[in-house]
């Protein structure tokens, strides 16, 4: 079971600090000052998530969160290749947003049943920032999603290529059966299932339409380690100075 | 993050000859009561001009203050210097909001002060038109121009107009947590390895004189400013912000053993003042004037962040949106 919630929480936390850090480069380069606010105060939110889930694996054995984030390889990374995308203009940087937060309120909503106590403790509590997230999204998403024809067709083009990268969120685990078995994580089919209902949900009140769901590819990989050739510079970037020296103290 | 000195050259005063001298007259026995003049209370245009334009140049101040440091935010070494810092700059973001907000209640519009930022028509300080090359360099920021700006804002915050005084109050609560944040960093780099201490060193050599060019020109050689000072549009010379600073912050940097490099700074003992060498009044003007080393760098971000967000801005207007002067 040891290795199964492992990975679990793993590819869970490396999405969070992952997004979190291409959300902070939104600092300084919004469309608006209060998106600048908006995207930095998500970030944070989901640095500290990612923190909160290292500090988890910590407490079962792994390494102390700083060494875990700042020292590997993007090989041995796991999260979905969606998240590591650089952000691009503003259209894609929302429908990612919109895409995953949607799919990471329903996942958090779900583990707050865990039979892993601490991590249906901590899901509660990052529940409750999620709801702003999906919150935030939904409502850019249906003002920018039904007013100008450059906005609507932006997002309509962000979202085609989105959508098989957000797909790959729900790239199923080899430990699928025992999570679902011993009640930690209801699975990733699942929140899927749950996911694409709501994404349409929101969808439909905008201009936008949505690909066919049975033709939609899913571009997977992440959750095994392999990445697009955007991560390990993200990655070196965010060890910069960390590993100028890695036992001082910053 | 803000620092004062740049703002108020050579002013001309003809305007104020035209003005309705009893109201006049009333706006200056307010103001010498103590009393805060509000956004549709009467105010010569001189007053108006001038509060628009320092009010400006403090919001440009914020937002391109938030790019030096906001480049090491993907940087920063662990989860707890990341945090915070993203924390710092977002408030920094912020407080451009208020005080865009705080200078729309005078009567120009948000979207017209960002133009003509970046047209260069209006300013923002000096000292953000150089680059941070390390981590100790933002960390130099975090703690001592913010220092600096404390030291202006706070003073400002004693001012005269009411929605500037309000906003300064919101942003010196949060800047108190800025320094504290920086002076973490920097004793961190103070008592951690050599190389940490070399950073440091390294940074404070580089960020010292635009750090004594922040507070602006010296007195001798600044603008006469008598009225704004009695309007309280300005709240002290250039050469008492900068005493001020170095008064709380020069022991402070050499407690962590740090060397200042200026070979002449000194407290004078019959003065009370700080001795120190001149500084590059030359380079100041022309850094202002455009020829620092990043100026173009930081404009053209803010360029590309406006061009590129203008579909977004169209995109939320609607046939029912007007123009509202925001509440301060």
């Amino acid at each position: 079971m040891s290795i199964a919630l492992k990975e679990l929480l793993y590819k869970m936390a490396d999405d969070q600090l992952i997004l979190g850090h291409r959300n902070s480069e939104w600092t300084g380069m919004g469309p608006l000052l209060e998106e600048d606010i908006a995207f930095s105060s998500m970030a944070q939110d989901k640095v500290g998530q990612s923190l909160a889930l290292y500090t988890l694996l910590n407490q079962l054995g792994e390494s102390d969160p700083d060494t875990i984030a700042f020292t590997r390889n993007a090989n041995q990374f796991h999260n979905c290749v969606l998240v590591e995308l650089p952000n691009q203009e503003y259209d894609f940087s929302l429908i990612r947003h919109f895409l995953f937060d949607t799919a990471e309120a329903l996942r958090f909503e779900m583990l707050t049943r865990s039979s892993y106590e601490p991590l249906a403790q901590l899901a509660t509590k990052i529940r409750g920032e999620l709801r702003y997230h999906t919150l935030h999204a939904n409502t850019w998403i249906k003002q920018l999603g039904s007013a100008t024809p450059e906005s609507i067709g932006r997002l309509q083009k962000s979202l085609d290529y989105a959508i098989p990268y957000a797909l790959g969120i729900f790239e199923a685990s080899p430990h699928e059966d025992d999570l679902i078995k011993s009640g930690v994580f209801e699975g990733e089919q699942k929140l899927k299932e749950k996911w694409m209902a709501k994404v349409e949900s929101i969808i439909t009140q905008t201009s936008l339409h949505l690909p066919d769901w049975n033709l939609a590819q899913p571009l997977f990989g992440g959750r095994q380690g392999k990445h697009s050739e955007h991560l390990q510079p993200l990655l070196d970037e965010m060890s910069e100075v960390f590993k100028i020296d890695p036992t001082a103290e910053w | 993050m803000y620092g004062g000195g740049n703002t108020f050259e050579g002013i001309k005063t003809d305007s104020i000859a035209l003005e309705d001298p009893i109201k006049l007259a009333e706006f200056e026995a307010r103001i010498a009561r103590g009393e805060k003049i509000e956004p549709s209370d009467w105010m010569p245009q001189l007053y108006r001009k001038q509060l628009i334009r320092m009010i400006e140049q403090h919001a440009h101040s914020e937002i391109i203050g938030a790019l030096p440091e906001g480049t090491w935010i993907t940087r920063a070494p662990g989860f707890k210097r990341k945090m915070s810092l993203m924390a710092k700059v977002q408030d920094e973001v912020g407080h451009g909001q208020l005080l865009y907000s705080a200078a729309e209640t005078l009567g120009k519009p948000r979207e017209q002060m960002i133009e003509d930022l970046i047209n260069g028509k209006s300013k923002y300080s000096n000292i953000f038109n150089y680059p941070t090359f390390t981590w100790a360099d933002c960390c130099f920021i975090s703690w001592l121009v913010d220092a600096g700006a404390i030291v202006n804002q706070l003073a400002n915050a004693k001012g005269s107009y009411g929605p500037y005084c309000r906003a300064l109050d919101r942003i010196c609560a949060e800047e108190s947590f800025h320094l504290k944040y920086g002076h973490h960093c920097v004793i961190y780099l103070a008592s951690g390895t050599a190389k940490q201490r070399q950073m440091f060193q390294e940074a404070l050599n580089r960020w010292w004189p635009p750090m004594m060019h922040f507070f602006g020109p010296s007195d001798k050689i600044s603008a006469h400013t008598e009225v704004l000072m009695r309007w309280k549009v300005k709240m002290g010379t250039n050469d008492d912000m900068r005493n001020q600073f170095l008064d709380m912050y020069v022991p402070k940097i050499w407690e962590l053993g740090f060397t200042i490099p200026d070979p002449n700074l000194k407290k004078n003992p019959e003065t009370g003042r700080w001795d120190y060498t001149e500084p590059d009044w030359e380079e100041f003007k022309r850094v202002i004037n455009g020829d620092g080393p990043c100026n173009k760098e930081r404009l053209e971000v803010r360029r590309i962040a406006e061009e590129r967000g203008r579909w977004v801005r169209e995109a939320l207007k609607t046939s029912k949106t007007a123009y509202v002067t925001p509440l301060a």
